[in-house]
C-alpha cells in the first residue's frame, strides 16, 4: 500500500507537466486532463484512507522510500514520504476540495483562452501542496513549501497583463520568501543539533537538547509559518492575492496553502512542547493576527479582500490551537478542516457572484442578488452560517473548542487568550453579516445610477446577474454540505479526536470556566456582532460611496497601515540604500582602482613630456647622463 | 601507454579552433558547422572521460606525465580528480550551446568582403578558450596550470572587445567604445591578478624546488618539506589575490558587469559560467592544498569578503537597469557563495561549491542565453524598454521564468541543492554566516522577480508587440538546459557521488573534520 | 714632449665638439661635431697606446676611423633627404617621432 504513496503526487504533476509543455494542441481537452488527474489523486486518496482505517490506530504510519536525494557525508536528504493521519487527513482535504475546485474553475475560466495553463498550474500546486504534507524530513517538505509559493505566484499573477497581478504575485512570493528563510535557518539548526532534518531522528532527540536551541528552531518555524500562512508580521500578502483568478483565491488562499503554517507547527508539535517560549509566542501571533484580521475584514468593500481578511483571522484561531501545545493541536486541525469547507465555498460564492456581475467586486455595488442568485445565496449563507459558528454546523464546533482550550491554557495568558479569541468570533460575526448583507439583501445599487456602476471592470455597462451554470453550483453545493455536516460529523464520539491522536497527542486542559460558559460567551458575542451589523447595514441602505469613517476604518481599509509601514520603510529603503550602493560601485569601488589607473596614467603623461623630439635635448640628457657617471665613478674611487 | 584522453579533450578543441579560423571567408555556414562539431566531438570526449574516471578509485586520474621544461622541474602533467571531472565535463557541455546560441551573432554585417572573417574568428576564439579552460582544470603542474590561466585571457580579450550586440541605444561608435573599454579592465584585471600569481608561482619554486602539486602536497604532508608560516601566508596571498579577480570576489568584481554588459550573451556566459569556474576552482585546488594552514588563517577574512559578495551584488542587482548587468551582479552574489562554501572547511560546503559551479553554470545559461535572445529581438539591454513579452512570446517568456527561477534557487531545480548544500555547510561551523548569507536567497527573488515582472508581464508595449517567440535553433539551446536543470534538482546524486571523495581528501589534505552534531557531541 | 699634452689636446677637442652638437641647428655643423669628437677620442686612443705600450689603443682607433666612415654615409644620406623633404637641415625641425 506504501507504493501508492508517490502516486498521489505523481497524477497532479504528470498533469502539470502535459499541460504545460503540451502546447495550443491540448486546450481544449486540457482542462478535462487537469480535473480527471486531480479526482485520480482524491481516489488514491481515499482508497489509502480506507486502507488506514483498516489498521489499528497506532499502526496508521505508512513510510514510501523513493530514493537517496542528496547525500554528502553526514548530511543525508532522502525522497521519502510519510502518510499518517495528520497527512491523510491533508491529503483528502487538498485532493477533495481540489478537484471541486478543478471542477468550478472548468466553468469559471471557460471564456479565458489561456484556461489550459490555469489547469496546468492548479495541477502544479496540488503536486506541490501534496509534497509538503507527505515529506517525511523538512527538506522535502521545503520543496514543496516553495513549490506552493510558486504556483502561489504563478496563479496569482495569472492576469499577468494587469499590473497589479503581477505586483501582487511578486509581493506574495517575496514575503514568503522571507518566511521560507525562517524554514532553511530552521533546518540548519536541526541539522547541527541533530545531525538529520528527517522527522524521525529530530522528534527522537528533542530531550537530549538544550530548551534555548528547540526555541530558537521553533521560533524559525514559526516565522516560516508567518509566511505561509499570512501571520502577522508577515501577512501583507493575502490582501493583494485576491488579484488572482477566484477558484484560486478558494483553493490556495482560504482552504490549502495558507494552512501550511498551521501544518508545520502541528507537524513539529514535538519541537514545540518542548519550547514553551516558542509556543508562547506563537500564540501571542495567533491571538494578534485572528484580531488584525478581523478588524481588516470589517472594513473592507471589496468582496474577496473581506473574506481575505477573514481568512487570516481564521487561521490566526487555527495558529493560537496550535500554539496550546497538546490541548490545541488537534482542534487547529479540525477548524482548519471545516474552515476548508467553508471558506472555499464562500470564494466560489463570491467566484459566482462576480461571474454573475461583470467581475464586480465591491460590495457597495451588490446589493439584492438572493433573488438573481439563488443557489449561490444558499451555498453562500449556509457556509456564512458555519463560519460565524452558528450552533450545529461546523464552525461552531470547531471554532468553540479552540476558544474553550484558550482559557484552558490557564492564567492571565489563558484569559487574555481566550479573550481574543472571543473579540475575534463577535468581529467574525460583525464582518461576515456585513458581507451578506450588502452581498445579497438591501436594494439593488448595480442600477442605481449610470456612472457608477459602468465603470465595471470589464466595462459591460450594467450588469444583468445571473445564476452560475451547474458545473460550477455543483461544487459550492457539496462545500456546502460540507460547511453544514462537518463539525458535527467529526465531533460525534470525538472521532477526529480519537483519529488524529496518535500523530499529534492530545491532553484535557483545566479550563478555569465551563465548557458551557463559554459556549454561551460565544454565543452573546455572536448575537452581538450579528445586531450590530444589522443595525448598520440591514436596518438602513448602504451608500454606494464609502463613507469617510473613524479612523480606525481608514485604518483598516488600508490595512492597519502595515503596508504603508512596508512600503515607507522597507521599499522606499531598500531602492535608496540600492540606488546609492550602484553609486558606489561606480564611484568608490570603480573609482578606486579607475584612479589608480589614471594616476599611472597622469604620470606617464608627463613623463611623455621628455620626449620632446629635439635631438639636441635628447643630446644633453645624455651628456648629463654621462657627466653624472663619470662623477659618481670618481666619487667612489675617491671612497 | 594508453591513449592520452585527457589531453585529447584539450586538443580537440585547439585543432578545431585553428581549422575553424583557416575556413575561407565565403564559408561562413562551414565555419558555424565546423566548430558546433568539434564542441559536440569535445563532448562526447569528456562523457568518456566522465564513464572512465572511477569516483572510488585513486585520487587524480587518467594521468599523463612528460617532462616539459628540464631545467626548471616543469612537466606537462595531467590529472582529474572528481571536482575536476565535473567542471571539465560542465564546459564541455556548454560549448556546443554557446556556439549553438551564438549563430549569427558574428555574421559580418556587410557581405562580399573577402578579407575580414568575423564569423570564422568568433568561434575559433570559443574554441581556444574552452581548450584553455580545460587545461586549466585538468593540469597538475602548478607552471602549466599558470600558463594556460593567463593565455585564456587573449582569446577572452578578443571575444569581449570584438563582439558586441547590434543595436544599442546610443549608436554603434559609443557601444564600441564602451567594449573596447570592457575588455581592456577585463584584460588589466587579470593581468594583474595573473602577474601576482606569477610572482608567488615563482616564490613557490623557490621554496619547493619544482611545481608538481602532487609532489608538493605530498611533501609537505610526510614533512620533507617546510614552509615558514610567513612563506607560506605570502605564498597563499599570491595565489589567492589571482583566483579572487576571475572569480570574482568583492571588492575586485567590477570588470564583470563591464564585460558581461558589453559581451554578446554567449561569451557573457562564456565568461560567467566557464572561465570565472577557473578561479573557483583554483582556490579549491590549489590555495586550500597547497597551503592549508594559510587557508585556515585567512577564512575569517574571506569569509567576510564572500558574505559582503552575496549580499552587495544581490543588493545592486536590485539596482540595475540593464539586463545584462542584473545578470552579471547576480552572478557575483553566487561566486560569494561558491566561496563561503569552499572557505567553510565542511564537506557540505566543499561539495555544495562545487555543485554550485556546475549549477550555477547551466542556470546562468539558460537565464543568460534566453535573455540573450530577447535582446537581439528588441535590440535593447534596458528593462525599461520591455514590458508585456509573456503575451507576445510565452515560450520565451516561460523559459526565462524558469532560468530566472533556477537563478533565485527554486527547491526542485539544481542550484536549490547547491546553494543548501553551501548554506548548511557554513551554518555548522559559522552560524553567522550561515544567516547572513540565507538573507541572499531573498535578495535573489527580489531581483529576479522585479527583472520578470518589468519585462514580461504588464500591458503589451507596442515596441514588442511583434516579437516572435523563440524559433527552433533557440528552443534547441534552452530546452536541454532546462532539462537539465530539472533532473539535477530532482535527482543530484550522480554528481555528488563523483564530487564527494574528491571533497573528503581536500578535507583530509587540509586537516578539516566536520563539525558533530550537538545530540552527538554531548553523548 | 709629454703625452699628457695630448690627452689634454683629446680633452679640448671632446668638449668643442660635444658643445657644438649641443648649440647649433645644422644637421652638417652637428654631424662635423660628431666627427670632430670620434677624432678626439682616436687621439686618446693612439695616446694610451704609445703610453701603455701596446698595440690595443691603435687598433680599436682602426676600428672607430671604420665605423665613422659607415656613419658619415649613413648620416650624410639622412640628412641630405630630410633637407630634400623639408628644404632645410635645422635638427629642431626633424621633431615629428615624438608622440
Amino acid at each position: 500500500m506504501e507504493n501508492l504513496i508517490a502516486l498521489l503526487i505523481a497524477a497532479p504533476l504528470l498533469g502539470a507537466a502535459v499541460l504545460l509543455v503540451g502546447g495550443r494542441r491540448l486546450d481544449a481537452v486540457g482542462h478535462w486532463i487537469g480535473t480527471l488527474l486531480s479526482t485520480a489523486s482524491f481516489v488514491i486518496g481515499a482508497v489509502l484512507f480506507v486502507g488506514l482505517l483498516g489498521r489499528s490506530a497506532d499502526d496508521r504510519t505508512l513510510i514510501q522510500h523513493l530514493y537517496t536525494w542528496i547525500p554528502v557525508e553526514s548530511f543525508q536528504a532522502d525522497v521519502t514520504f510519510r502518510l499518517d493521519q495528520l497527512s491523510m487527513t491533508f491529503v483528502l482535504l487538498i485532493t477533495g476540495v481540489g478537484s471541486l475546485i478543478h471542477l468550478y474553475s472548468v466553468g469559471y475560466m471557460e471564456h479565458d483562452e489561456r484556461r489550459r495553463r490555469f489547469f496546468g498550474y492548479l495541477n502544479l500546486f496540488l503536486a506541490a501542496m501534496l509534497l509538503l504534507v507527505l515529506a517525511d524530513n523538512y527538506l522535502l517538505l521545503y520543496v514543496g513549501w516553495e513549490g506552493v509559493g510558486l504556483a502561489s505566484y504563478l496563479l496569482i499573477g495569472f492576469w499577468q497583463h494587469k499590473p497589479s497581478a503581477a505586483t501582487a504575485a511578486k509581493k506574495a512570493f517575496l514575503v514568503n520568501r522571507v518566511g521560507d528563510m525562517g524554514l532553511s535557518i530552521a533546518i540548519m539548526l536541526m541539522f547541527t543539533t541533530f545531525g538529520s532534518f528527517a522527522f524521525g531522528p529530530v522528534f527522537g532527540h528533542v530531550g537530549g537538547t538544550s530548551e534555548g536551541r528547540l526555541t530558537a528552531i521553533g521560533l524559525m518555524l514559526l516565522l516560516a509559518a508567518c509566511g505561509k500562512s499570512a501571520q502577522v508580521p508577515l501577512q501583507s500578502w493575502l490582501g493583494d492575492a485576491m488579484e488572482g483568478p477566484t477558484p484560486v483565491s478558494a483553493l490556495i488562499h482560504a482552504a490549502t496553502m495558507v494552512t501550511a503554517g498551521v501544518y508545520l507547527i502541528v507537524r513539529s508539535s514535538a519541537i514545540f512542547n518542548a519550547a514553551p517560549d516558542a509556543q508562547l509566542v506563537v500564540t501571542v501571533v495567533g491571538g494578534v493576527t485572528l484580531l488584525f484580521g478581523a478588524i481588516v475584514g470589517c472594513a473592507k468593500d471589496d468582496i474577496k479582500k473581506a473574506l481575505a481578511g477573514s481568512t487570516m483571522s481564521q487561521i490566526g484561531y487555527m495558529v493560537l490551537a496550535a500554539g496550546l501545545g497538546p490541548i490545541g493541536y488537534v482542534f487547529a486541525i479540525m477548524h482548519l478542516v471545516t474552515h476548508g469547507f467553508f471558506k472555499a465555498g464562500l470564494f466560489l460564492g463570491a467566484g459566482s457572484v462576480m461571474h454573475g456581475m461583470n467581475d464586480e467586486v465591491d460590495m457597495r455595488r451588490y446589493g439584492g442578488l438572493r433573488k438573481y442568485m439563488p443557489i449561490t445565496f444558499i451555498t453562500f449563507g449556509l457556509g456564512y452560517l458555519a463560519i460565524i459558528g452558528f450552533p450545529g454546523l461546523s464552525g461552531f464546533f470547531s471554532k468553540d473548542k479552540i476558544i474553550e482550550a484558550a482559557f484552558a491554557k490557564g492564567g492571565t495568558e489563558g484569559w487574555i487568550l481566550g479573550g481574543a479569541a472571543l473579540v475575534g468570533a463577535a468581529l467574525t460575526a460583525f464582518y461576515m453579516t456585513r458581507v451578506m448583507l450588502m452581498t445579497f439583501f438591501g436594494e439593488e445599487r448595480w442600477r442605481t445610477g449610470s456612472g457608477a456602476a459602468a465603470d465595471g471592470h470589464d466595462g459591460h455597462g450594467e450588469p444583468h446577474p445571473h445564476e452560475s451554470p451547474g458545473i460550477m453550483t455543483i461544487p459550492m453545493m457539496v462545500l456546502a454540505v460540507g460547511s453544514v455536516f462537518a463539525g458535527f460529523f467529526f465531533n460525534l464520539g470525538d472521532r477526529f479526536l480519537h483519529w488524529l491522536e496518535p500523530v499529534t497527542g492530545h491532553s484535557e486542559g483545566h479550563s478555569p470556566v465551563s465548557a458551557l460558559t463559554v459556549t454561551g460567551a460565544t454565543m452573546v458575542c455572536l448575537v452581538v456582532g450579528v445586531a450590530v451589523a444589522w443595525a448598520q447595514y440591514g436596518r438602513k441602505p448602504v451608500p454606494a460611496a464609502a463613507p469617510r469613517g473613524s479612523l480606525l476604518t481608514r485604518a483598516a481599509r488600508r490595512d492597519l497601515l502595515q503596508d504603508d509601514f512596508n512600503h515607507v520603510v522597507l521599499v522606499r529603503g531598500g531602492e535608496h540604500l540600492t540606488r546609492s550602493l550602484v553609486y558606489v560601485d561606480h564611484t568608490l569601488v570603480d573609482g578606486v582602482v579607475n584612479g589608480t589607473a589614471a594616476s599611472f596614467g597622469g604620470l606617464s603623461g608627463r613623463l611623455r613630456r621628455l620626449q620632446n623630439g629635439f635631438a639636441r635635448s635628447y643630446a644633453v640628457s645624455m651628456f648629463g647622463g654621462a657627466a653624472l657617471l663619470v662623477a659618481a665613478t670618481l666619487l667612489m674611487r675617491a671612497v | 601507454m594508453s591513449f592520452p584522453l585527457l589531453t585529447a579533450t584539450a586538443a580537440l578543441p585547439a585543432v578545431g579552433a585553428v581549422a575553424t579560423a583557416a575556413v575561407p571567408a565565403a564559408r561562413r555556414t562551414a565555419a558555424k558547422w565546423l566548430a558546433l562539431l568539434v564542441s559536440l566531438g569535445t563532448l562526447a570526449l569528456a562523457a568518456v572521460v566522465l564513464v572512465r574516471f572511477d569516483p572510488g578509485g585513486a585520487r587524480y586520474q587518467l594521468t599523463e606525465s612528460h617532462a616539459w621544461i628540464a631545467a626548471f622541474g616543469v612537466r606537462y602533467e595531467l590529472g582529474v580528480d572528481g571536482i575536476a571531472v565535473a567542471l571539465v565535463a560542465l564546459t564541455a557541455l556548454l560549448i556546443p550551446f554557446i556556439v549553438l546560441a551564438g549563430w549569427h551573432d558574428a555574421d559580418p554585417l556587410e557581405t562580399g568582403s573577402r578579407r575580414w572573417r568575423p564569423t570564422q574568428g568568433f568561434f575559433a576564439l570559443i574554441l581556444a578558450v574552452e581548450a584553455m579552460v580545460i587545461v586549466s582544470f585538468e593540469a597538475t603542474d602548478v607552471f602549466l596550470f599558470y600558463i594556460f590561466f593567463e593565455a585564456m585571457l587573449i582569446p577572452m580579450y578578443f571575444l569581449i572587445g570584438g563582439f558586441g550586440d547590434r543595436a544599442h541605444e546610443h549608436g554603434e561608435e559609443a557601444a564600441s567604445t564602451q567594449r573596447s573599454y570592457a575588455a581592456v579592465k577585463f584584460l588589466l584585471y587579470n593581468l594583474v591578478g595573473g602577474l601576482i600569481m606569477l610572482a608567488a608561482v615563482i616564490g613557490l619554486y623557490v621554496v619547493a624546488g619544482n611545481f608538481s602539486l602532487t609532489e608538493i602536497v605530498q611533501a609537505r604532508a610526510n614533512g620533507t618539506l617546510h614552509m615558514a608560516t610567513s612563506t607560506e601566508r605570502w605564498l597563499f596571498l599570491g595565489f589567492f589575490f589571482a583566483f579572487a579577480v576571475k572569480a570574482p570576489l568583492w571588492p575586485l568584481h567590477t570588470w564583470l558587469p563591464n564585460a558581461m554588459g558589453e559581451a554578446t550573451a554567449p561569451v557573457a556566459v562564456l565568461i560567467t559560467a566557464v572561465v570565472d569556474k577557473v578561479g573557483t576552482f583554483a582556490m579549491l585546488r590549489f590555495c586550500l592544498q597547497l597551503f592549508p594552514d594559510a587557508s585556515k588563517w585567512a577564512t575569517p577574512v574571506i569569509l567576510v569578503l564572500a558574505l559582503i559578495s552575496i549580499v552587495y551584488g544581490a543588493l545592486l542587482a536590485v539596482g540595475q537597469r540593464d539586463i545584462k548587468r542584473l545578470v552579471a551582479y547576480a552572478s557575483i552574489s553566487h561566486f560569494g557563495f561558491i566561496v563561503l562554501g569552499i572557505f567553510a572547511m565542511t564537506s557540505q560546503g566543499q561539495s555544495g561549491a562545487t555543485l554550485y559551479m556546475v549549477n550555477h553554470g547551466i542556470s546562468t545559461a539558460a537565464l543568460m542565453l534566453v535573455a540573450g535572445f530577447l535582446i537581439s529581438r528588441r535590440g535593447s539591454r534596458l528593462i525599461a524598454d520591455y514590458g508585456g513579452v509573456q503575451k507576445v512570446a510565452p515560450v520565451l517568456a516561460g523559459t526565462f521564468l524558469i532560468g530566472g527561477l533556477a537563478t533565485l534557487s527554486l527547491p526542485g531545480l539544481a542550484p536549490f541543492v547547491s546553494e543548501f548544500l553551501v548554506l548548511v555547510g557554513t551554518f555548522t561551523r559559522y552560524p553567522a554566516a550561515g544567516v547572513v548569507a540565507t538573507l541572499g536567497i531573498v535578495l535573489a527573488a527580489l531581483y529576479t522577480l522585479v527583472l520578470y515582472q518589468r519585462t514580461m508581464t504588464g500591458p503589451v508595449r507596442p515596441e514588442v508587440s511583434a516579437m516572435p517567440d523563440l524559433r527552433a535553433r533557440e528552443l534547441l539551446v534552452v530546452a536541454p538546459l532546462v532539462v537539465l536543470l530539472i533532473f539535477l534538482g530532482v535527482y543530484p546524486k550522480p554528481v555528488t557521488d563523483i564530487v564527494n571523495p574528491a571533497v573528503r581528501q581536500t578535507m583530509s589534505d587540509t586537516h578539516q573534520t566536520d563539525p558533530k552534531p550537538e545530540v552527538e557531541a554531548a553523548k | 714632449m709629454n703625452p699628457v699634452n695630448y690627452l689634454y689636446l683629446a680633452a679640448l677637442l671632446f668638449t668643442i665638439g660635444a658643445t657644438g652638437v649641443l648649440i647649433r641647428r645644422n644637421a652638417i655643423v652637428v654631424f662635423m661635431c660628431i666627427e670632430l669628437m670620434l677624432n678626439a677620442c682616436n687621439l686618446a686612443f693612439v695616446v694610451f697606446s704609445r703610453m701603455h705600450g701596446n698595440l690595443d689603443g691603435q687598433i680599436i682607433a682602426f676600428f672607430t676611423m671604420v665605423v665613422a666612415a659607415a656613419e658619415v654615409v649613413v648620416g650624410l644620406a639622412i640628412i641630405v633627404s630630410l633637407f630634400r623633404s623639408r628644404h632645410s637641415a635645422s635638427v629642431d625641425d626633424a621633431s615629428l617621432m615624438k608622440l
